[in-house]
């Protein structure tokens, strides 16, 4: 039998996809520049389904890339040409929440916010709060090791991954992990977070679920400029404190969040907003030194929240900015690299100055706290070459970020949008020691395709493509 | 016993290449997991240490992996800064590289977490000798394949660790302690399962069997007694308050109270299955971060017990045969495969 004749003895008809209508859907993701078509697209909804799916691909030599929501920013969950895509949102359900040992056990499908929706009753939520969190699954979380806004005392998707069921790209099913915080032997689970799909499929995750904190203190300060806030932020950590989240914002995104959702943002040069959480007697001690450092940074305007409906209309215009600035232009390219936060000021600064040079204008809503930028590279692709001159820029702003001694990405991942830039960050060594883990673990090259490894595919002479 | 000496990254490599099979030892506090079977080169790697880079306004360091733990952790005390995850025998001279290759935390990881959520990026030399990077030296990274994340716990299994970078935090400015004593180990462990859903934000949550807890607080001097009056409060108990507890804990993350067994070893737990461990013939013990973790301290008994239960540990001491179970063969053989093919390092 081939390929197709066997998929269809799988699935029945309304859960295979081959015509050319049911597979637009899926032909990119939320980085939508690129665009595959694939052969099939199948939707299981149970893990042995995606098992006997693997092991058909594997037998058959065909390419398979597995998605959940598809909020890829860079373009991790791409179809490979002619090969098959996964389609795991209808596996959604939670397993087990286990309020006492303080887990979830969930199918790959399941959103992110669900997972604290479930656990709110307990007192409970799963910390990771990637911006795409009510949309974005967990399965996609764990492979991309998706970040959010509190990445710096709560670490990213790795460090809540308690335990992984994955099926490997030869079809072998594998149980890494356990059920608690503390493991004996390799960190296999913690290994395959972040690997971008190229490993395996993650068909069941055990999620770490904390207490959630019982007490915010918000606070939005307007500088005069961004470097202002910048210093700001520096000041707030060597005071010793240590905030849930610190976020910076622009003018350019400051006017559009206002012009999007009337956040009542003052039109400043930058915004900074900073939020404690913790146990009410300690929150309150923190406020008091964190007043003090806001003081005596030279904040034009503090305001702090007042009820929990004032936090989130502070809230409102963060989250708000990326769709927003989104209307500011035809089309945008958003970064995600990662400077050492006292390299905040100086990675700005440089920004600007290639915005300038460039003629393109550059948005910046950045995770302040982590040193994670944002910049939303604003073009109109209509206008003949600006979509490369766009992307020229954006590559400029990677190369800053691992010359001030950072990463390529905190968090969307490399996907095929940033495996170029992958030598400039990683010697031909590391990025071959990469390949043969690859290799070792899907010989025939299936899992995501294309995607992370520059040089794969590249048949024998990989050492010479990193040389 | 052969024996080489490696103070630096070439050494490195060229111990690896010239030796078939490698033992690696740092400060040798964990003796089960450091000392050379039959056929292994003791590789010392006490030599190759010192901090690379520290930016305490980062909340990043830099260093070698054989540096000592006390050497980093007295850095950063004089930066108001510490590891979140407390690791264990630093006064036995535990390293750096040695605590990511057994994967110990310490008590205080109820707070924050344990040293997988706090190692950011790893340089290591795999068993042909080649220098891999893996992570970095930025708190939030999500490029390439996480080679740090698959050094904790490997036993050295997939290379030779040279640079570590990890996250710390500011350190609490202030701590205090409060030992609950209960009538029987269901009322303890009941009030313990009560206190790990309640957002305290403790910095240990201990029980050490029959039935008391130590709970250790921290944050501003000025909330601290508040802090504490409300968990009297929810446990509706007095106990004794160690307002200068810092010795105290000190003993517990050097796991002291393991001196006197001649077997160490961890032990994953979680609250639901310490009555079923405490019915073990173990020794001398102490169940931390909320029942998550056991250190124990046995004799031959105790851990032919553990083996015949089919619960998963981790020998430190007193054991030739120091991982229970092994890695899923799956998993672990093809990475072992693509970064030690011919097995010169331990777990082979």
């Amino acid at each position: 039998m081939g390929f197709l004749e066997e998929l269809r003895a799988l699935f029945p008809p309304g859960r295979l996809l081959t015509k050319e209508a049911e597979l637009v859907p899926y032909e990119s993701d939320a980085l939508t520049a690129y665009r595959r078509r694939p052969l099939a697209v199948v939707l299981p909804e149970r893990k042995e389904e995606v098992v006997e799916a693997v092991r058909l691909c594997y037998r058959h030599g065909v390419p398979f890339v597995a998605r959940g929501s598809g909020t890829s920013l860079s373009g991790g969950s791409l179809p490979v040409e002619g090969g098959l895509v996964i389609a795991l949102n209808r596996m959604n359900r939670i397993l087990r929440l286990d309020p006492k040992a303080r887990i979830a056990v969930v199918e790959p499908g399941v959103v992110n916010l669900e997972v604290s929706r479930q656990a709110a009753p307990f007192g409970l939520y799963y910390a990771p709060d990637p911006s795409s969190q009510p949309i974005s699954t967990i399965g996609g979380n764990v492979a991309f090791n998706s970040g959010g806004a509190h990445c710096l005392k709560y670490g990213m998707t790795a460090g809540h991954v308690l335990a992984l069921e994955v099926v490997t790209p030869q079809g072998e099913v594998v149980r890494l992990g356990g059920e608690g915080l503390e493991t004996v032997g390799p960190d296999l689970h913690g290994f395959f977070v972040g690997t971008e799909g190229l490993l395996g499929v993650a068909l069941e995750i055990t999620l770490r679920l904390l207490p959630k904190p019982e007490a915010y203190h918000t606070l939005l300060a307007a500088y005069g400029s961004l470097e202002a806030a910048g210093n700001a932020v520096s000041q707030v950590i060597r005071s010793g404190l240590l905030p849930g989240a610190m976020e910076i914002m622009d003018r350019l995104a400051i006017e559009a969040a206002e012009a999007a959702v009337k956040a009542g943002y003052p039109r400043v040069e930058a915004l900074l907003i900073v939020e404690l959480e913790g146990p009410k007697e300690e929150v309150e001690e923190e406020a008091k030194l964190l007043a003090q450092v806001i003081k005596e940074s030279g904040a034009l305007e503090v305001r702090i929240a007042q009820s929990e409906a004032e936090r989130q209309a502070i809230w409102k215009g963060r989250k708000a900015a990326f769709s927003a600035v989104g209307r500011l232009s035809p089309d945008y390219i958003v970064q995600d690299g990662v400077v050492p936060r006292s390299r905040l000021g100086e990675a700005l600064k440089e920004i600007g100055r290639l915005s300038q040079e460039y003629g393109l204008r550059v948005a910046n809503v950045f995770h302040a706290g982590d040193g994670n930028l944002h910049p939303l590279v604003l073009y109109d692709g209509k206008k003949p070459g600006e979509l490369e001159r766009a992307e020229e820029l954006a590559g400029e702003i990677l190369k800053l970020c691992v010359r001030l001694g950072g990463s390529l990405t905190g968090e969307h991942g490399i996907g095929v949008e940033k495996k170029e830039y992958m030598p400039t960050m990683f010697a031909p060594e590391d990025l071959l020691a990469m390949e043969r883990v690859k290799e070792a673990l899907d010989p025939k090259g299936l899992a995501n395709r294309g995607k992370v490894l520059p040089g794969h595919g590249q048949g024998p002479h990989l050492g010479e493509v990193y040389a | 016993m052969p024996e080489v000496r490696a103070n630096s990254l070439e050494e490195v490599q060229e111990a690896v290449r010239t030796c078939p099979r490698l033992r690696p030892k740092g400060g040798g506090s964990k003796p089960a997991l450091s000392t050379p079977k039959d056929g292994e080169t003791l590789l010392d790697l006490s030599g190759l240490r010192g901090i690379l880079e520290y930016a305490p306004e980062e909340f990043v360091f830099t260093a070698y992996a054989g540096t000592p733990l006390k050497e980093i952790e007295e850095t950063l005390r004089a930066h108001g800064q510490y590891l979140p995850f407390h690791p264990p025998l630093v006064e036995q001279g535990a390293t750096l590289g040695g605590t990511v290759a057994a994967g110990l935390s310490g008590p205080m990881r109820e707070r924050f977490g344990g040293l997988r959520d706090f190692i950011l990026g790893v340089r290591f030399v795999d068993g042909e000798g080649r220098v891999v990077r893996g992570g970095g030296k930025v708190v939030k990274n999500a490029a390439g394949f996480p080679f740090h994340r698959l050094m904790v716990g490997s036993l050295g299994a997939f290379g030779v660790m040279v640079e570590l970078s990890f996250k710390v935090f500011p350190s609490p400015r202030a701590t205090q302690t409060l030992r609950l004593t209960y009538g029987n180990l269901a009322e303890a462990l009941a009030a313990m399962e009560r206190l790990r859903v309640l957002p305290l934000d403790l910095l240990a949550l201990d029980l050490i069997p029959p039935a008391t807890l130590e709970i250790r607080l921290g944050g501003f001097p000025e909330s601290l007694g508040k802090r504490l009056k409300r968990l009297q409060e929810i446990l509706q108990k007095e106990g004794e308050v160690l307002a200068e507890d810092e010795t105290h804990w000190e003993g517990v993350r050097n796991l002291r109270f393991l001196e006197e067994a001649p077997t160490w070893v961890k032990v994953p737990s979680a609250p639901a299955w310490v009555p079923k461990l405490e019915d073990l013939p173990l020794g001398p013990r102490r169940y931390l971060a909320g029942g998550e973790l056991l250190y124990a301290g046995m004799e031959a008994k105790g851990l032919a017990s553990l083996r015949q239960a089919g619960i998963p540990h981790l020998v430190l001491k007193g054991a030739e045969d120091a991982l229970f179970p092994h890695p899923p063969e799956a998993f672990f053989r093809k990475l072992k495969l693509a970064l030690d093919p011919r097995s010169r390092f331990p777990l082979g």
